[in-house]
């Protein structure tokens, strides 16, 4: 498989669906696990890695998934690749410019990774649109289960999934959701629910993970603590506490958004589509952000049912126009989103590009979809 | 306590600032504090506070002076003040050979937390004993083709392969 047959569009995950969705992008489980009778992976020597590695894929590549997976090496991976697979966040950071021999397993409708000699032996991870985060579990775990079968984790009774670093000790589990909090940001609540957050012992980190900022009003949402609680305790206390209650103060951000700063609201849409329609250079980071705009516009009119001028004329571009793919929808803003990254556009470009280049080509796909195609 | 800058709201947000000598102390509420682009300290990583949990847990050589044994794991040779160096450890034994330091570390980070309470897997790894001695015969191996002492690195790798089995 090549990666430009993934390259032109979102991933299932992305494209706008599942609870809650307009809040929650998407929902996240990872597990963390170590085989037993090696070092742990940062006193492996290459030799050693190399050992792992070849298990590790040969058990993964032989499970009966009942998806077509594809195996990537890493280590061996052009950089604009693993860049590529960063920015659909198949593989972490981490990985990415990782040393050493290093893999990855990932399903063709990159719902699942498996990542190899990350910080463990194995990181296993299943993605899914919208609040999710039961079903994802249910499926992480028939395959950690699958893969147990094949092989022996290293594990004891006091400690249990035992880890390189002990803060990923006992379960081995990072909950995490993406959250879209646009409105929170608007009405200067953000400080205050991410102080919240933190005081609830969550992570809260950007788009990207650890060390990025908040780009485009994302968050990612995460535990901490994953010993002492159960899988299914933890999920839970995500699933019906914590995400809901954020969820309905974004929500309730919203509405104070409609009833008392409207103006305020249909003129960042405005400006957004203004500068889409006609900027002839846009980085990464500006895109990000004038998109958000507008997936908070069409999210409170497909949610709540909200009519501003704003939001009104995000309904009339396209309008008329022959093409009908250019109606605009949450898809259309996600897979642009996607689409613009940098090395998405150069995937896809076919070669690398410098940087100005890249904002230039950003500028044009995004003029084609909400101006005058040129 | 007012805002001092609204003067409307409750403060809830105190700062206090010293430079050279001059204490300055400040009273806001939650908007204005917002508003002065105020934002609390944030929140440290759970590395971070390993690494100062680290660099306060007692050193190899007072551990030293208290046991009588340099804190070495046999399997893995992972050393405490290796594990000081990046916060990771070695080899699943480490937990063993470094329970002392260890458990205290661990019981901070996890908010008080002791034992495991989720999956087992199905596998029951009474083997823990099996895994460990495979390591050390690991170990040993690399030690002795090291030292070029290829009679006893066969012995081991025949060790080695019947564990396997």
């Amino acid at each position: 498989m090549k990666l430009t047959d993934i390259s032109n569009d979102v991933n299932e995950w992305f494209g706008g669906t599942g609870p809650a969705a307009d809040v929650v992008i998407s929902s996240r489980i990872r597990l963390a696990r170590n085989l037993a009778g090696y070092k742990f992976l940062p006193r492996c020597s290459d030799h050693e890695k190399a050992e792992i590695l070849e298990k590790l894929k040969s058990v993964l590549m032989s499970l009966d998934l009942g998806e077509k997976v594809f195996y990537l090496s890493v280590d061996q991976a052009p950089l604009l690749d693993r860049n590529f697979l960063v920015e659909r966040h198949l593989i972490s950071r981490n990985h990415a410019y990782g040393k050493g021999p290093r893999g990855a397993v990932i399903a063709q409708r990159e719902f699942f990774t498996a990542m190899i000699n990350e910080e463990d032996h194995l990181r296993l991870q299943v993605l899914r649109g919208g609040l999710q985060l039961a079903a994802c579990f249910e499926q992480v775990n028939r395959i950690d289960d699958m893969i147990e079968q094949h092989i022996e984790y290293a594990f004891s009774p006091m400690y249990g999934y035992l880890t390189a670093c002990p803060t990923n000790l006992g379960t081995g589990i990072r909950v995490s959701v993406m959250l879209h909090l646009p409105a929170l940001k608007m009405t200067s609540q953000i400080e205050k629910f991410l102080n919240a957050a933190r005081d609830l012992g969550l992570a809260v980190r950007g788009l990207f993970g650890e060390g990025t900022e908040a780009t485009g009003d994302f968050y990612q949402l995460s535990n901490q603590v994953t010993l002492g609680i159960s899988e299914r305790e933890m999920v839970e206390q995500f699933e019906k506490n914590i995400i809901p209650e954020i969820v309905e103060y974004e929500h309730e951000a919203r509405r104070k958004l409609l009833r008392t700063d409207s103006n305020m609201l249909d003129d960042k849409i405005s400006r957004a589509m203004a500068l889409l329609k006609s900027a002839h250079l846009i980085s990464s980071q500006e895109a990000l952000l004038l998109l958000s705009h507008l997936r908070l516009g069409i999210n409170m009119r497909e949610h709540m049912g909200a009519s501003t001028p704003g939001i009104d004329s995000i309904y009339s571009l396209g309008a008329g126009r022959p093409d009908e793919s250019a109606t605009v929808s949450i898809r259309t803003i996600n897979r642009l989103f996607m689409l613009t990254l940098p090395a998405h556009l150069q995937i896809n470009y076919g070669k690398a590009l410098e940087p100005s280049d890249r904002d230039a080509l950003r500028a044009k796909i995004l003029r084609s979809t909400f101006g005058h195609p040129s | 306590m007012f805002c001092q800058a609204c003067k409307k709201n409750e403060a809830t947000i105190h700062l206090t600032e010293i430079s050279d000598g001059n204490r300055l102390e400040m009273h806001l509420c939650q908007d204005c504090a917002v508003e002065q682009g105020i934002t609390a300290k944030s929140q440290m990583s759970l590395n971070e506070l390993l690494s100062s949990l680290l660099a306060a847990a007692p050193s190899d050589e007072e551990i030293r002076g208290q046991s009588g044994a340099d804190m070495v794991c046999p399997n893995c040779g992972e050393t405490l003040d290796q594990f000081r160096k990046d916060a990771l450890l070695g080899c699943p034994n480490d937990y063993q050979v470094f329970e002392k330091v260890l458990a205290p570390l661990i019981q901070k980070a996890h908010e008080g937390a002791t034992a495991h309470k989720g999956k087992v897997p199905a596998r029951a790894p009474a083997d823990t004993v099996k895994q460990n001695r495979m390591l050390a015969l690991k170990h040993e191996l690399a030690e002795a083709v090291k030292a070029e002492d290829y009679e006893t690195a066969a012995a081991l790798r025949d060790k080695i392969n019947q564990l396997e089995r």
